[in-house]
């Protein structure tokens, strides 16, 4: 009678969870909530740092450190980067998703994984790419450039999908209300992707805040690469700490913004349930216009990257493929991303599982922290990590333990978003009707909610890989001496001018990226709205 | 509906589920559950018949799936004790967790698991071991349930999705009775279902549950459907059972007006009662164990009150809704001048509303004859 502690354990539960029906999982909540406890506290802990480091440092010293004019350079480097970025993302992003969703676009299907590919390549692939093409490139401008054309399908791939489900009706309404097609797009269609323009515009951000390599090849200083340099010198000094917290605040404030403008709109969401398809409009004599216009952002956001990034390879011939240099970093690569992806999906599951199964304000409290946490620059996590190890634990500093921990608190809300679609999939009804046709409640659950969640954690997984794969910040500050990946050995390579040296790892990364982006996109259209 | 049957007697289909709780199959005893704050059952009390059918219906929120998922195991009761076959599994320290209980259960939406196909998922409770001759013997049995449940062995192969909602009840029937159940929980099985499927479905259910001789009980909010389903009816309203009974008693004498009304519709109208009959705008009406003397009001049934050329009570039409087969009507009685003055008889001129085949005699602005049959309920006066 093994269950019988789960038993009265549950009773308990629902007092703890103070809400109301919810089935009983086969492990008791409270062991659930103590675990996912320990994993939020542990996922704080960058932003503890910075904090303690910032209370530690002291007023004065603090002030003197970050009201000074490099710091207000910075500054409006960033906010400059921001403001230009930004809204050129959401005008391309936007724009190419109603283009391929809502008007008959020639080859619509094509295009729509077209302007999702820019996602395959790492940004600063993209920059080297474009660097390697036109030396002279530098500054806020080469930076807006390079940013929006990795970044703006951030924002297309969710507009895509909520616009592929909008309900058609509701602008047909309009329609017959008397609105034109214009009216109808600004005043109907364009409130309702308002999730996913906040939503896309905050990741966009983000990406800008946290990038680092991008904007270190064109010489362009932003508070990442300006963190990094200062590690880099003084290797742990007050100064890049000043930087880090401002950063962070920078972080907090954007998505306090993004709460704030999404506002009401997620209760205006349009319910489920059978819907028409959407009609597509006419294009007449746009038809040209729109196909060149798209013509010209998939060739400078894809083709000029990689068909430059093939140039280098083809350049190189043989000489570049060092088997020596490039299959350890390949292996290594694969390695961090297999065993990270894993890690955090195990991770991720007691968070995704509460919150599905027992949403209340602890669930949320806990997925909250989770999503402050991502929101920080991987310098602010590697910084983190690398400070703690060495005060605290001296024994994990550099071990691929830490990174790969540090992997996990980066990417954890990937995982997170899938387990929790999977999750809903497999609804406590099916668990407990195994359950009444005798199966104990661990075999139930294994065999009915494990099993069907395992595809959304396969995707969650895949993204986590992805994310890993092009991941250099933390990588470089955390990695274990004579570990190479595939990014910081293009980073390397790269830095000393080697363009070819860093080709073949460009186009690894690539091939590597490129069918989990496909994964990404296809699963943008199943948890729009999400 | 005939006019010439004003037989009230108990259809002799019934009886079985009071008569033998003796050796009760499940027994209820105060059973209550909160959920967080929020009380859903008050102390519910119920005891079923081994090889009855019992019907639990009641307005959405009344608690009646809570009481469902205690009696599967699904959830634990905070007071109060559940027996099965006289074996405490629930309440006083004892517990015993769903999948040692043998009890089938088939959901709301049938619950069949996405990833398997049909036969995998009646196979999904079997016990493999249990069956000579592996692989082959599960087959047989998959194909013998199938045909239990009317439907083609050949459908083994099929996804869940690729059936009907009909089907897919049936087959999470199948699949619940695979394991041999003395006891079937069924959830609302038929509510997702289309009119027509579902007097087919829940006929189809009822007879194979009968011919397996399963205790069997049901919830819904289908008051039709418990009434034609079960040999007992248990009527929860706000975490209580309300009333217990067959359904010709339930459904004929009714304990209190918000039953009465829940039940199906009803003429509600003042009355006088003194001894055993009422006197109301309807005339005097025989009540049978009347629970007060003096102003009451007065309960009878729609078909009760039918349309005689020689009956004794006027009233004219004031409107209509046609559906078909039979004619929703509303009258207004015809006032009696002077009786007004008396409260012990009432004044007429109450608007009732009945049922009528005929729409070619009930033109809105005729005057009707009307007659009642049989005995009214009379509850005393709310407050």
């Amino acid at each position: 009678m093994s269950t019988v502690p789960s038993a009265s354990v549950s009773q308990g539960s629902t007092t703890t969870a103070g809400k109301g029906k919810r089935p009983r999982p086969p492990f008791g909540v409270p062991a659930l909530s103590v675990i996912a406890v320990l994993i939020a506290l542990f996922s704080l802990l960058p932003l503890g740092y910075v904090a303690y480091m910032t209370a530690a440092t002291g007023w004065d010293t603090a002030a003197g450190l970050i009201f000074r004019p490099r710091v207000g350079e910075l500054l409006g480097n960033t906010i400059l980067l921001i403001l230009i970025t930004v809204p050129l993302s959401l005008v391309l992003g936007v724009g190419g998703a109603w283009l391929v969703e809502r008007t008959a676009l020639r080859g619509h299907r094509v295009w729509a994984v077209a302007l999702a590919a820019p996602l395959a390549i790492p940004a600063f692939v993209n920059s080297y790419a474009w660097v390697s093409a036109v030396p002279s490139l530098e500054g806020i401008w080469s930076g807006v450039l390079i940013a929006t054309l990795s970044y703006f399908p951030l924002v297309y791939i969710p507009a895509a999908a909520m616009l592929g489900r909008l309900d058609p009706a509701i602008e047909q309404s309009a329609a017959s209300l008397g609105l034109g097609p214009w009216a109808v797009f600004f005043r109907v269609v364009l409130p309702q992707l308002r999730i996913a323009m906040t939503g896309g515009a905050l990741l966009v951000a983000l990406h800008l805040l946290a990038e680092y390599g991008a904007f270190a090849m064109i010489r362009f200083d932003t508070f990442t690469t300006a963190i990094m340099t200062q590690f880099q010198s003084t290797f742990n000094g007050t100064a890049g700490n000043m930087l880090a917290s401002v950063l962070v605040l920078f972080c907090l404030g954007l998505l306090v913004v993004e709460v704030r403008s999404r506002g009401t709109a997620r209760y205006a969401r349009i319910g489920s349930g059978a819907q028409a398809k959407p009609t597509r409009l006419r294009l007449g004599v746009f038809q040209l216009p729109s196909q060149l216009a798209l013509l010209a952002l998939t060739v400078l956001a894809f083709g000029l990257p990689c068909w430059l990034v093939l140039r280098w390879v083809l350049l190189g011939g043989s000489a570049i493929w060092d088997a020596a240099e490039f299959i350890p970093a390949l292996l290594q690569t694969l390695a961090y991303g297999l065993t990270g992806a894993l890690v955090t999906t195990v991770v991720a599951f007691p968070l995704a599982y509460l919150a599905v199964r027992n949403p209340g304000w602890f669930s949320k409290a806990l997925e909250l922290s989770n999503y402050v946490t991502s929101s920080l620059p991987g310098i602010v996590v590697g910084l983190a990590f690398v400070t703690i190890s060495i005060r605290l634990l001296p024994g994990v500093y550099q071990t691929s333990g830490l990174l790969i921990a540090a992997y996990v608190l980066l990417f954890l809300p990937r995982s997170l978003v899938n387990l929790r679609s999977g999750l809903a999939q497999a609804p406590k009804e099916l668990d407990e009707a195994a359950r009444s046709l005798g199966k104990s409640p661990w075999l139930a659950f294994l065999k009915v909610t494990l099993r069907l969640s395992a595809p959304a954690a396969a995707g969650g997984a895949a993204l986590v890989f992805l994310g890993i794969v092009n991941e250099l910040t933390a990588t470089l500050l955390l990695s274990p001496n004579g570990t190479s990946t595939l990014a910081t050995e293009f980073w390397s390579k790269s830095s000393e001018i080697d363009y070819s040296g860093a080709a073949p790892y460009a186009l690894l990364m690539i091939l590597l990226s490129a069918p989990m982006t496909y994964l990404l996109f296809q699963q943008s259209k199943k948890v729009a709205g999400q | 509906m005939t006019e010439q049957s004003p037989s009230l007697l108990p259809a002799p289909r019934i009886a079985p589920a009071i008569a033998s709780t003796t050796d009760p199959h499940l027994e209820i005893i105060d059973v209550t559950k909160n959920f967080g704050a929020q009380a859903v059952l008050k102390g519910v009390n119920l005891s079923v018949a081994k090889g009855g059918t019992t019907a639990i219906v009641g307005p959405s929120g009344s608690g009646k799936t809570t009481l469902l998922r205690l009696i599967a195991g699904f959830e634990y009761p905070d007071t109060g004790s559940i027996s099965l076959n006289g074996r405490q599994v629930a309440g006083n320290g004892a517990w015993q967790p769903a999948h040692k209980r043998h009890v089938g259960y088939v959901a709301q939406d049938g619950a069949l698991f996405p990833h398997l196909t049909v036969g995998q998922n009646i196979a999904f409770g079997l016990d493999h071991s249990a069956l000579d001759g592996g692989r082959r013997a599960v087959r047989d049995r998959v194909a013998e349930l199938l045909d239990m449940v009317s439907l083609d062995p050949a459908m083994a192969k099929r996804r869940p999705h690729q059936l009907s909602g009909g089907q897919q009840q049936r087959i999470a029937l199948a699949r619940a009775l695979a394991r041999k159940p003395e006891l079937m929980l069924l959830d609302e099985p038929f509510s997702a279902l289309d009119a027509g499927l579902r007097v087919a479905t829940r006929r189809a259910v009822a007879n194979v549950l009968n011919e397996a001789g399963v205790t069997t009980i049901l919830v819904t909010h289908d008051q039709a459907e418990a009434l034609s389903f079960a040999d007992q009816v248990a009527i929860m309203r706000g975490g209580t059972l309300a009333q217990i009974g067959n359904p010709f008693v339930v459904y004929t004498r009714p304990a209190d007006r918000a039953t009465a009304e829940f039940l199906g519709d009803a003429v509600i109208l003042d009355a006088w009662m003194e001894g055993s009959l009422a006197t109301c705008s309807l005339g005097g009406i025989p009540v049978r164990r009347p629970p007060a003397q003096g102003a009451v009001q007065l309960m009878l049934r729609p078909e009760q009150i039918r349309i005689a050329p020689d009956g004794p009570i006027r009233g004219v039409v004031v409107d209509t809704d046609y559906f078909g087969p039979e004619t929703t009507v509303r009258i207004r009685l015809a006032p009696k001048p002077g009786a007004g003055s008396d409260h012990r008889f009432p004044g007429g001129g109450e608007v009732i509303t009945i049922r009528h085949w005929n729409a070619s005699i009930t033109k809105p602005g005729t005057e009707l004859c009307l007659r009642v049959v049989g005995e009214g309920v009379a509850f005393p006066v709310e407050n």
